[in-house]
Protein backbone atom coordinates (compact mmCIF):
# COMPACT_ATOMS: atom_id res chain seq x y z
CA UNK A 1 0.00 0.00 0.00
CA UNK A 2 1.33 3.46 -0.69
CA UNK A 3 1.17 5.10 2.57
CA UNK A 4 1.55 8.58 1.16
CA UNK A 5 -1.49 9.12 -0.84
CA UNK A 6 -3.57 7.36 1.40
CA UNK A 7 -3.29 8.56 4.69
CA UNK A 8 -5.82 10.34 4.30
CA UNK A 9 -8.65 8.25 3.71
CA UNK A 10 -7.81 6.23 6.34
CA UNK A 11 -7.83 9.03 8.99
CA UNK A 12 -10.99 10.23 7.51
CA UNK A 13 -12.40 6.76 8.21
CA UNK A 14 -10.55 6.01 11.12
CA UNK A 15 -12.09 9.21 12.84
CA UNK A 16 -15.65 8.70 11.73
CA UNK A 17 -15.55 5.15 12.59
CA UNK A 18 -14.45 6.31 16.30
CA UNK A 19 -17.14 9.03 16.16
CA UNK A 20 -19.59 6.67 15.77
CA UNK A 21 -17.76 4.55 18.19
CA UNK A 22 -18.34 6.70 20.75
CA UNK A 23 -21.21 8.22 19.79
CA UNK A 24 -22.84 9.48 23.31
CA UNK A 25 -26.52 8.58 22.35
CA UNK A 26 -28.38 8.66 25.35
CA UNK A 27 -26.71 11.14 26.88
CA UNK A 28 -29.15 14.14 27.45
CA UNK A 29 -26.81 16.95 26.80
CA UNK A 30 -25.69 15.62 23.51
CA UNK A 31 -28.98 15.07 22.17
CA UNK A 32 -30.44 17.88 23.55
CA UNK A 33 -27.60 20.33 21.88
CA UNK A 34 -28.85 17.51 17.82
CA UNK A 35 -32.45 18.82 19.14
CA UNK A 36 -31.12 22.51 19.34
CA UNK A 37 -28.55 22.09 16.25
CA UNK A 38 -32.06 21.72 14.33
CA UNK A 39 -34.58 23.85 15.50
CA UNK A 40 -31.91 26.84 15.67
CA UNK A 41 -31.35 25.97 11.61
CA UNK A 42 -34.66 25.82 11.44
CA UNK A 43 -35.76 29.06 12.59
CA UNK A 44 -33.12 30.46 10.38
CA UNK A 45 -34.45 28.80 7.46
CA UNK A 46 -38.48 29.77 8.64
CA UNK A 47 -37.42 33.50 9.67
CA UNK A 48 -34.35 34.96 7.54
CA UNK A 49 -34.09 33.36 4.10
CA UNK A 50 -36.64 34.79 1.66
CA UNK A 51 -37.83 38.14 3.39
CA UNK A 52 -34.40 39.03 4.42
CA UNK A 53 -31.07 36.88 2.58
CA UNK A 54 -32.24 36.54 -0.54
CA UNK A 55 -33.05 40.00 -1.37
CA UNK A 56 -30.02 41.27 0.69
CA UNK A 57 -28.24 38.65 -1.56
CA UNK A 58 -29.82 40.63 -4.60
CA UNK A 59 -28.54 44.09 -3.22
CA UNK A 60 -24.93 42.76 -3.43
CA UNK A 61 -25.19 41.58 -6.39
CA UNK A 62 -26.13 44.09 -7.85
CA UNK A 63 -23.98 46.26 -6.11
CA UNK A 64 -21.36 44.40 -7.08
CA UNK A 65 -22.11 44.62 -10.81
CA UNK A 66 -23.37 48.36 -10.59
CA UNK A 67 -21.69 50.03 -8.65
CA UNK A 68 -18.05 51.11 -10.48
CA UNK A 69 -15.45 50.28 -7.62
CA UNK A 70 -12.63 52.09 -9.99
CA UNK A 71 -14.67 55.04 -9.17
CA UNK A 72 -14.19 54.42 -5.27
CA UNK A 73 -10.84 53.33 -5.50
CA UNK A 74 -9.63 56.74 -7.59
CA UNK A 75 -10.37 58.43 -3.81
CA UNK A 76 -8.06 56.17 -2.48
CA UNK A 77 -5.03 56.54 -5.20
CA UNK A 78 -1.68 57.81 -4.07
CA UNK A 79 -2.86 61.75 -5.30
CA UNK A 80 -5.86 61.54 -3.15
CA UNK A 81 -6.42 63.93 -0.27
CA UNK A 82 -5.57 62.94 2.91
CA UNK A 83 -9.16 63.78 4.33
CA UNK A 84 -10.85 62.33 1.61
CA UNK A 85 -8.58 59.11 1.97
CA UNK A 86 -9.58 58.48 5.11
CA UNK A 87 -13.47 59.32 4.95
CA UNK A 88 -13.70 57.23 1.49
CA UNK A 89 -11.37 54.42 3.30
CA UNK A 90 -13.27 53.86 6.50
CA UNK A 91 -17.03 53.41 4.76
CA UNK A 92 -16.37 52.26 0.89
CA UNK A 93 -16.16 48.54 2.35
CA UNK A 94 -19.65 49.04 1.83
CA UNK A 95 -19.63 48.78 -1.58
CA UNK A 96 -16.14 47.58 -2.24
CA UNK A 97 -15.98 44.52 -0.17
CA UNK A 98 -19.37 42.52 -1.14
CA UNK A 99 -17.08 39.29 -0.58
CA UNK A 100 -14.06 39.26 2.03
CA UNK A 101 -11.88 37.16 -0.10
CA UNK A 102 -11.58 40.73 -2.02
CA UNK A 103 -10.26 42.85 1.10
CA UNK A 104 -6.99 41.89 0.98
CA UNK A 105 -5.97 42.35 -1.83
CA UNK A 106 -7.46 45.96 -2.06
CA UNK A 107 -5.72 46.64 1.34
CA UNK A 108 -2.08 45.71 -0.34
CA UNK A 109 -3.45 47.85 -3.11
CA UNK A 110 -4.15 50.66 -1.22
CA UNK A 111 -1.35 50.60 1.02
CA UNK A 112 1.42 50.06 -2.07
CA UNK A 113 0.05 51.79 -4.31
CA UNK A 114 -2.16 54.03 -3.20
CA UNK A 115 -3.50 56.77 -0.02
CA UNK A 116 -0.65 54.45 2.31
CA UNK A 117 -0.50 52.99 5.11
CA UNK A 118 -3.44 54.88 7.43
CA UNK A 119 -6.27 54.86 4.84
CA UNK A 120 -5.47 50.94 4.06
CA UNK A 121 -5.26 50.45 7.76
CA UNK A 122 -8.81 51.85 8.00
CA UNK A 123 -10.27 49.90 4.90
CA UNK A 124 -8.73 46.87 6.70
CA UNK A 125 -10.30 47.19 9.88
CA UNK A 126 -13.96 49.29 8.57
CA UNK A 127 -14.56 46.89 5.66
CA UNK A 128 -15.29 43.35 6.50
CA UNK A 129 -17.68 44.99 9.33
CA UNK A 130 -19.54 46.95 7.16
CA UNK A 131 -19.84 44.68 4.22
CA UNK A 132 -23.98 44.77 3.20
CA UNK A 133 -24.60 41.19 4.01
CA UNK A 134 -23.26 41.76 7.32
CA UNK A 135 -25.20 44.74 8.05
CA UNK A 136 -28.51 43.75 7.42
CA UNK A 137 -27.51 39.60 8.96
CA UNK A 138 -26.69 41.83 12.23
CA UNK A 139 -29.43 43.98 12.07
CA UNK A 140 -31.79 41.47 11.70
CA UNK A 141 -31.02 38.27 14.27
CA UNK A 142 -29.13 40.49 16.69
CA UNK A 143 -31.32 43.78 16.77
CA UNK A 144 -31.41 46.74 14.95
CA UNK A 145 -29.36 48.53 18.54
CA UNK A 146 -26.24 46.67 17.80
CA UNK A 147 -26.42 46.56 13.96
CA UNK A 148 -26.34 50.13 14.07
CA UNK A 149 -23.94 49.75 16.81
CA UNK A 150 -21.82 47.46 15.35
CA UNK A 151 -21.49 50.11 11.57
CA UNK A 152 -20.83 53.15 13.77
CA UNK A 153 -18.04 51.74 15.84
CA UNK A 154 -16.45 50.09 12.48
CA UNK A 155 -16.44 53.42 10.52
CA UNK A 156 -15.72 55.92 13.52
CA UNK A 157 -12.55 53.42 15.26
CA UNK A 158 -10.93 52.42 11.40
CA UNK A 159 -10.42 56.34 11.23
CA UNK A 160 -8.89 56.52 14.58
CA UNK A 161 -6.68 53.06 14.22
CA UNK A 162 -5.38 55.09 10.14
CA UNK A 163 -4.13 57.69 12.05
CA UNK A 164 -2.74 55.90 15.05
CA UNK A 165 -0.91 53.93 12.64
CA UNK A 166 -0.05 56.43 10.28
CA UNK A 167 1.33 58.53 13.17
CA UNK A 168 3.33 55.81 15.02
CA UNK A 169 5.46 55.19 11.29
CA UNK A 170 5.02 58.32 10.32
CA UNK A 171 8.90 58.01 9.66
CA UNK A 172 8.92 55.24 7.59
CA UNK A 173 8.56 56.27 4.48
CA UNK A 174 6.98 53.87 2.40
CA UNK A 175 8.26 52.60 -0.50
CA UNK A 176 5.98 52.97 -3.42
CA UNK A 177 4.96 50.67 -5.65
CA UNK A 178 5.98 51.28 -9.36
CA UNK A 179 2.87 49.48 -10.71
CA UNK A 180 -0.05 51.71 -11.58
CA UNK A 181 -3.09 51.09 -10.39
CA UNK A 182 -4.86 48.88 -13.49
CA UNK A 183 -8.65 50.03 -13.28
CA UNK A 184 -10.84 48.98 -15.65
CA UNK A 185 -12.65 51.81 -17.35
CA UNK A 186 -15.76 52.49 -15.91
CA UNK A 187 -18.58 51.82 -18.60
CA UNK A 188 -21.66 54.27 -17.58
CA UNK A 189 -25.02 52.78 -19.13
CA UNK A 190 -27.12 55.05 -16.79
CA UNK A 191 -27.27 58.32 -14.91
CA UNK A 192 -26.78 58.29 -11.42
CA UNK A 193 -29.77 59.03 -9.92
CA UNK A 194 -31.78 56.02 -11.68
CA UNK A 195 -29.26 53.72 -9.53
CA UNK A 196 -29.98 55.31 -7.37
CA UNK A 197 -33.93 54.91 -7.10
CA UNK A 198 -32.87 50.95 -8.18
CA UNK A 199 -30.80 50.72 -5.50
CA UNK A 200 -33.44 52.08 -2.78
CA UNK A 201 -36.09 50.36 -3.97
CA UNK A 202 -34.43 47.15 -3.50
CA UNK A 203 -33.73 48.11 -0.06
CA UNK A 204 -37.54 49.66 0.87
CA UNK A 205 -38.77 45.89 -0.50
CA UNK A 206 -36.40 44.47 1.84
CA UNK A 207 -37.18 47.10 5.13
CA UNK A 208 -41.11 46.74 4.57
CA UNK A 209 -40.89 43.10 3.74
CA UNK A 210 -39.05 42.73 7.40
CA UNK A 211 -41.22 45.05 9.00
CA UNK A 212 -41.41 44.18 12.55
CA UNK A 213 -44.50 43.83 14.68
CA UNK A 214 -44.25 47.06 17.29
CA UNK A 215 -44.94 46.09 20.68
CA UNK A 216 -48.62 48.79 20.81
CA UNK A 217 -50.99 48.03 18.88
CA UNK A 218 -51.64 51.83 17.70
CA UNK A 219 -49.41 54.75 16.32
CA UNK A 220 -47.31 54.91 12.78
CA UNK A 221 -44.98 52.14 13.04
CA UNK A 222 -48.38 49.72 13.81
CA UNK A 223 -50.09 51.10 10.62
CA UNK A 224 -46.70 50.36 8.48
CA UNK A 225 -46.67 47.40 10.08
CA UNK A 226 -50.49 46.34 9.53
CA UNK A 227 -50.04 47.45 5.72
CA UNK A 228 -46.58 46.29 5.04
CA UNK A 229 -47.17 43.94 2.24
CA UNK A 230 -49.66 46.36 0.64
CA UNK A 231 -46.36 48.88 0.92
CA UNK A 232 -44.13 46.19 -0.03
CA UNK A 233 -46.37 45.78 -3.57
CA UNK A 234 -46.16 49.22 -3.86
CA UNK A 235 -42.31 49.69 -4.05
CA UNK A 236 -42.45 46.06 -6.02
CA UNK A 237 -44.31 47.43 -8.71
CA UNK A 238 -42.09 50.36 -8.71
CA UNK A 239 -38.97 48.34 -8.79
CA UNK A 240 -40.78 46.21 -11.46
CA UNK A 241 -41.03 49.89 -13.71
CA UNK A 242 -37.87 50.16 -13.19
CA UNK A 243 -36.26 47.01 -14.70
CA UNK A 244 -38.65 47.57 -17.59
CA UNK A 245 -37.80 51.03 -18.95
CA UNK A 246 -33.85 51.68 -17.74
CA UNK A 247 -32.60 47.93 -17.48
CA UNK A 248 -34.58 46.85 -20.99
CA UNK A 249 -35.96 43.86 -19.57
CA UNK A 250 -38.44 42.15 -21.97
CA UNK A 251 -41.84 43.85 -20.73
CA UNK A 252 -43.92 40.51 -21.03
CA UNK A 253 -41.64 38.53 -19.20
CA UNK A 254 -42.07 41.06 -16.44
CA UNK A 255 -45.94 41.93 -16.68
CA UNK A 256 -46.46 38.01 -16.59
CA UNK A 257 -44.22 37.46 -13.17
CA UNK A 258 -46.67 40.51 -12.13
CA UNK A 259 -49.36 38.35 -12.68
CA UNK A 260 -48.75 35.67 -11.10
CA UNK A 261 -47.89 37.11 -8.04
CA UNK A 262 -50.55 39.32 -7.76
CA UNK A 263 -52.66 36.17 -8.62
CA UNK A 264 -51.02 34.38 -5.68
CA UNK A 265 -51.40 37.21 -3.24
CA UNK A 266 -54.83 37.07 -4.30
CA UNK A 267 -56.16 33.40 -4.17
CA UNK A 268 -53.63 33.08 -1.10
CA UNK A 269 -53.81 36.32 1.08
CA UNK A 270 -53.08 35.15 4.40
CA UNK A 271 -49.82 33.20 2.61
CA UNK A 272 -47.74 36.20 1.86
CA UNK A 273 -44.43 33.78 1.65
CA UNK A 274 -46.12 32.47 -1.41
CA UNK A 275 -46.31 35.49 -3.53
CA UNK A 276 -42.94 36.71 -2.02
CA UNK A 277 -41.57 33.39 -3.59
CA UNK A 278 -43.24 33.62 -6.92
CA UNK A 279 -42.08 37.30 -7.02
CA UNK A 280 -38.10 35.84 -6.29
CA UNK A 281 -38.31 33.00 -8.66
CA UNK A 282 -39.98 35.04 -11.14
CA UNK A 283 -36.78 37.65 -11.29
CA UNK A 284 -34.29 35.04 -11.45
CA UNK A 285 -36.02 33.35 -14.51
CA UNK A 286 -35.81 36.44 -16.12
CA UNK A 287 -32.76 37.84 -14.95
CA UNK A 288 -30.66 34.65 -15.04
CA UNK A 289 -31.74 34.43 -19.18
CA UNK A 290 -31.13 38.06 -19.60
CA UNK A 291 -27.57 39.04 -21.31
CA UNK A 292 -25.24 42.06 -20.54
CA UNK A 293 -25.39 43.55 -17.10
CA UNK A 294 -28.97 42.07 -16.29
CA UNK A 295 -27.53 38.65 -16.43
CA UNK A 296 -24.45 40.19 -14.93
CA UNK A 297 -26.36 41.00 -11.91
CA UNK A 298 -28.14 37.26 -11.30
CA UNK A 299 -24.88 35.45 -11.60
CA UNK A 300 -23.11 37.80 -8.85
CA UNK A 301 -25.96 37.44 -6.41
CA UNK A 302 -26.19 33.40 -7.83
CA UNK A 303 -22.15 33.70 -6.69
CA UNK A 304 -23.01 34.72 -3.56
CA UNK A 305 -25.73 32.60 -2.24
CA UNK A 306 -23.46 29.96 -3.38
CA UNK A 307 -20.42 31.09 -1.59
CA UNK A 308 -22.12 32.21 1.79
CA UNK A 309 -25.29 30.60 2.05
CA UNK A 310 -23.71 26.96 2.94
CA UNK A 311 -21.31 28.15 4.90
CA UNK A 312 -23.89 30.30 7.12
CA UNK A 313 -25.62 27.15 7.70
CA UNK A 314 -23.15 25.11 9.26
CA UNK A 315 -22.12 27.88 11.14
CA UNK A 316 -25.64 27.90 12.33
CA UNK A 317 -25.56 23.96 12.73
CA UNK A 318 -22.13 24.37 14.63
CA UNK A 319 -24.16 27.02 17.07
CA UNK A 320 -26.94 25.54 17.56
CA UNK A 321 -25.27 21.96 18.44
CA UNK A 322 -23.00 24.08 20.77
CA UNK A 323 -25.01 27.15 22.31
CA UNK A 324 -28.62 26.26 21.70
CA UNK A 325 -31.78 28.52 21.19
CA UNK A 326 -32.46 31.41 22.99
CA UNK A 327 -33.24 30.58 26.18
CA UNK A 328 -32.17 27.07 25.57
CA UNK A 329 -28.82 25.36 26.42
CA UNK A 330 -26.47 23.49 24.06
CA UNK A 331 -23.44 21.00 24.40
CA UNK A 332 -21.85 24.12 26.25
CA UNK A 333 -23.06 24.98 30.15
CA UNK A 334 -24.26 28.46 30.13
CA UNK A 335 -22.23 28.98 33.17
CA UNK A 336 -18.95 28.90 31.25
CA UNK A 337 -19.72 31.66 28.87
CA UNK A 338 -21.41 33.99 31.11
CA UNK A 339 -18.19 33.29 33.69
CA UNK A 340 -16.26 34.61 31.06
CA UNK A 341 -17.98 37.53 28.84
CA UNK A 342 -20.78 38.10 31.09
CA UNK A 343 -21.55 41.58 32.42
CA UNK A 344 -18.94 44.39 30.77
CA UNK A 345 -16.30 44.70 32.95
CA UNK A 346 -12.87 44.75 31.31
CA UNK A 347 -11.68 41.35 31.02
CA UNK A 348 -14.54 40.37 29.71
CA UNK A 349 -14.26 42.78 26.68
CA UNK A 350 -10.44 42.30 26.70
CA UNK A 351 -11.11 38.21 26.46
CA UNK A 352 -13.90 38.87 23.61
CA UNK A 353 -11.73 41.23 21.77
CA UNK A 354 -8.56 38.53 21.66
CA UNK A 355 -11.29 35.79 20.93
CA UNK A 356 -12.48 37.49 18.11
CA UNK A 357 -9.11 38.73 16.63
CA UNK A 358 -7.40 35.09 16.55
CA UNK A 359 -10.70 33.18 15.41
CA UNK A 360 -11.41 32.99 11.69
CA UNK A 361 -15.28 33.99 10.92
CA UNK A 362 -16.60 32.61 7.62
CA UNK A 363 -18.57 35.70 6.19
CA UNK A 364 -21.62 35.92 7.82
CA UNK A 365 -21.19 33.09 10.77
CA UNK A 366 -19.92 35.40 12.95
CA UNK A 367 -24.13 36.23 13.46
CA UNK A 368 -25.15 32.66 14.78
CA UNK A 369 -22.57 31.93 16.47
CA UNK A 370 -23.05 35.91 18.31
CA UNK A 371 -26.54 34.99 18.66
CA UNK A 372 -25.87 31.84 20.47
CA UNK A 373 -23.47 33.09 23.13
CA UNK A 374 -25.55 36.14 23.86
CA UNK A 375 -28.34 33.77 24.62
CA UNK A 376 -26.13 32.12 26.61
CA UNK A 377 -25.21 35.42 29.21
CA UNK A 378 -22.54 36.67 27.06
CA UNK A 379 -22.84 40.92 27.70
CA UNK A 380 -23.99 43.22 24.82
CA UNK A 381 -20.27 45.17 25.64
CA UNK A 382 -18.32 41.80 25.26
CA UNK A 383 -21.09 41.13 21.55
CA UNK A 384 -20.06 44.29 20.02
CA UNK A 385 -15.95 43.89 21.06
CA UNK A 386 -16.50 40.06 19.26
CA UNK A 387 -18.25 41.34 16.28
CA UNK A 388 -15.54 44.52 16.05
CA UNK A 389 -12.46 42.69 16.03
CA UNK A 390 -13.52 39.29 14.67
CA UNK A 391 -14.63 39.62 11.08
CA UNK A 392 -11.70 41.60 10.61
CA UNK A 393 -8.84 40.09 11.67
CA UNK A 394 -8.06 35.90 11.49
CA UNK A 395 -5.06 34.11 12.14
CA UNK A 396 -4.49 33.42 8.43
CA UNK A 397 -5.56 37.14 7.47
CA UNK A 398 -2.88 38.27 9.59
CA UNK A 399 -0.15 35.58 7.95
CA UNK A 400 -1.49 37.85 4.71
CA UNK A 401 -1.13 41.18 6.36
CA UNK A 402 2.11 40.72 7.33
CA UNK A 403 3.54 39.98 4.10
CA UNK A 404 2.45 43.08 2.89
CA UNK A 405 3.55 45.36 5.39
CA UNK A 406 6.15 43.29 7.83
CA UNK A 407 6.11 42.35 11.25
CA UNK A 408 5.82 45.14 13.00
CA UNK A 409 3.50 47.01 11.31
CA UNK A 410 1.33 43.89 11.73
CA UNK A 411 1.74 43.63 15.22
CA UNK A 412 1.20 47.15 16.42
CA UNK A 413 -1.99 46.92 13.97
CA UNK A 414 -3.36 43.74 15.29
CA UNK A 415 -2.84 45.49 19.08
CA UNK A 416 -4.94 48.33 18.22
CA UNK A 417 -7.69 46.55 16.91
CA UNK A 418 -8.07 44.48 20.27
CA UNK A 419 -7.59 47.41 22.44
CA UNK A 420 -10.22 49.94 20.05
CA UNK A 421 -13.02 47.12 20.21
CA UNK A 422 -12.33 46.44 23.62
CA UNK A 423 -13.05 50.07 24.44
CA UNK A 424 -15.86 50.23 22.05
CA UNK A 425 -17.40 46.98 23.97
CA UNK A 426 -16.64 48.72 27.08
CA UNK A 427 -18.84 52.51 26.06
CA UNK A 428 -21.72 50.55 24.20
CA UNK A 429 -22.15 48.27 27.14
CA UNK A 430 -22.03 50.79 29.55
CA UNK A 431 -24.45 52.97 28.07
CA UNK A 432 -27.07 49.98 26.34
CA UNK A 433 -27.27 47.64 29.11
CA UNK B 1 3.09 30.75 -27.28
CA UNK B 2 1.38 32.92 -25.06
CA UNK B 3 1.39 33.37 -21.11
CA UNK B 4 -1.73 33.35 -19.53
CA UNK B 5 -2.49 33.84 -15.69
CA UNK B 6 -4.77 34.32 -13.57
CA UNK B 7 -4.68 35.96 -10.41
CA UNK B 8 -6.40 35.80 -7.70
CA UNK B 9 -6.14 34.26 -4.12
CA UNK B 10 -8.47 31.75 -4.15
CA UNK B 11 -12.07 33.00 -4.04
CA UNK B 12 -15.02 31.28 -5.91
CA UNK B 13 -14.64 33.71 -8.62
CA UNK B 14 -11.02 33.30 -9.14
CA UNK B 15 -11.78 29.57 -9.77
CA UNK B 16 -14.51 30.24 -12.49
CA UNK B 17 -12.32 32.72 -14.34
CA UNK B 18 -10.04 29.84 -14.39
CA UNK B 19 -12.18 27.52 -15.74
CA UNK B 20 -13.29 30.01 -18.18
CA UNK B 21 -10.06 30.91 -19.37
CA UNK B 22 -9.26 27.25 -20.11
CA UNK B 23 -12.21 26.67 -21.85
CA UNK B 24 -11.56 29.31 -24.01
CA UNK B 25 -7.72 28.46 -25.25
CA UNK B 26 -9.04 24.79 -25.72
CA UNK B 27 -12.00 26.00 -28.17
CA UNK B 28 -9.74 28.40 -29.47
CA UNK B 29 -6.87 25.84 -30.05
CA UNK B 30 -4.39 28.00 -28.62
CA UNK B 31 -0.76 27.35 -27.47
CA UNK B 32 -0.18 28.90 -24.42
CA UNK B 33 1.14 28.14 -20.70
CA UNK B 34 -1.92 29.21 -18.03
CA UNK B 35 -0.75 29.86 -14.35
CA UNK B 36 -1.97 30.92 -11.48
CA UNK B 37 -0.79 33.80 -8.90
CA UNK B 38 -2.00 33.58 -5.74
CA UNK B 39 0.69 35.40 -3.99
CA UNK B 40 -0.65 38.89 -3.01
CA UNK B 41 2.58 40.47 -3.85
CA UNK B 42 2.76 39.55 -7.33
CA UNK B 43 -0.58 40.58 -7.57
CA UNK B 44 0.01 44.21 -6.51
CA UNK B 45 2.73 43.91 -8.95
CA UNK B 46 0.55 44.44 -11.60
CA UNK B 47 -1.20 46.89 -10.32
CA UNK B 48 -4.79 44.65 -9.49
CA UNK B 49 -6.26 45.45 -6.67
CA UNK B 50 -10.14 43.67 -7.55
CA UNK B 51 -9.78 40.25 -7.81
CA UNK B 52 -9.85 37.56 -10.23
CA UNK B 53 -7.77 39.04 -12.98
CA UNK B 54 -6.75 37.66 -16.27
CA UNK B 55 -3.26 38.77 -17.45
CA UNK B 56 -1.91 38.06 -21.03
CA UNK B 57 2.05 38.15 -22.21
CA UNK B 58 2.04 40.32 -18.94
CA UNK B 59 -0.91 42.67 -19.73
CA UNK B 60 -3.53 43.15 -17.76
CA UNK B 61 -6.59 42.41 -19.67
CA UNK B 62 -9.83 42.19 -17.08
CA UNK B 63 -9.59 42.43 -13.15
CA UNK B 64 -12.68 42.74 -10.97
CA UNK B 65 -14.81 40.03 -12.70
CA UNK B 66 -15.53 37.48 -14.44
CA UNK B 67 -16.19 37.97 -18.33
CA UNK B 68 -17.89 35.97 -20.75
CA UNK B 69 -16.14 32.42 -22.47
CA UNK B 70 -16.62 34.72 -25.40
CA UNK B 71 -15.09 37.87 -24.15
CA UNK B 72 -12.25 35.91 -22.92
CA UNK B 73 -11.93 34.63 -26.79
CA UNK B 74 -11.71 38.24 -27.69
CA UNK B 75 -8.80 39.08 -24.77
CA UNK B 76 -6.68 35.84 -25.62
CA UNK B 77 -6.27 36.69 -29.20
Amino acid sequence: MNWKSEWKPLVVIVSVFLAFFYLPIGNLRFENGIIEALQLTKWYAREHVLLCLIPAFFIAGAIAVFISQASVMKYLGAKASKVTAYGVASVSGSVLAVCSCTVLPLFAGIYRMGAGLGPASAFLYSGPAINILAIILTARVLGIELGIARAVGAVVFSIVIGLLMHLIFRKEETEKAKAQMAMPEPVVYRPLWQNAIYFASMVAILVFANWGKPDESTGLWFTIYSQKWVITGLVAVLFAIILMTWFQLRWWEVVSVAALTIFFSLVFPHEPLLAFGVAVIGLSVITSRADGEVGEWFSQSWGFTRQILPLLFAGVLVAGLLLGRPAHEGLIPSQWISGSVGGNSLGANLFASIAGAFMYFATLTEVPILQGLINNGMGKGPALALLLAGPALSLPNMLVIRSVMGTKKTVVFVVLVIVMATISGMIYGANFN
Amino acid sequence: MKKIEILGTGCPKCKKLEEETRVAAYELGLKCQIEKVTDIQKITAYGVMITPALVVDGVVKVSGKVPSVNDIKNMLR
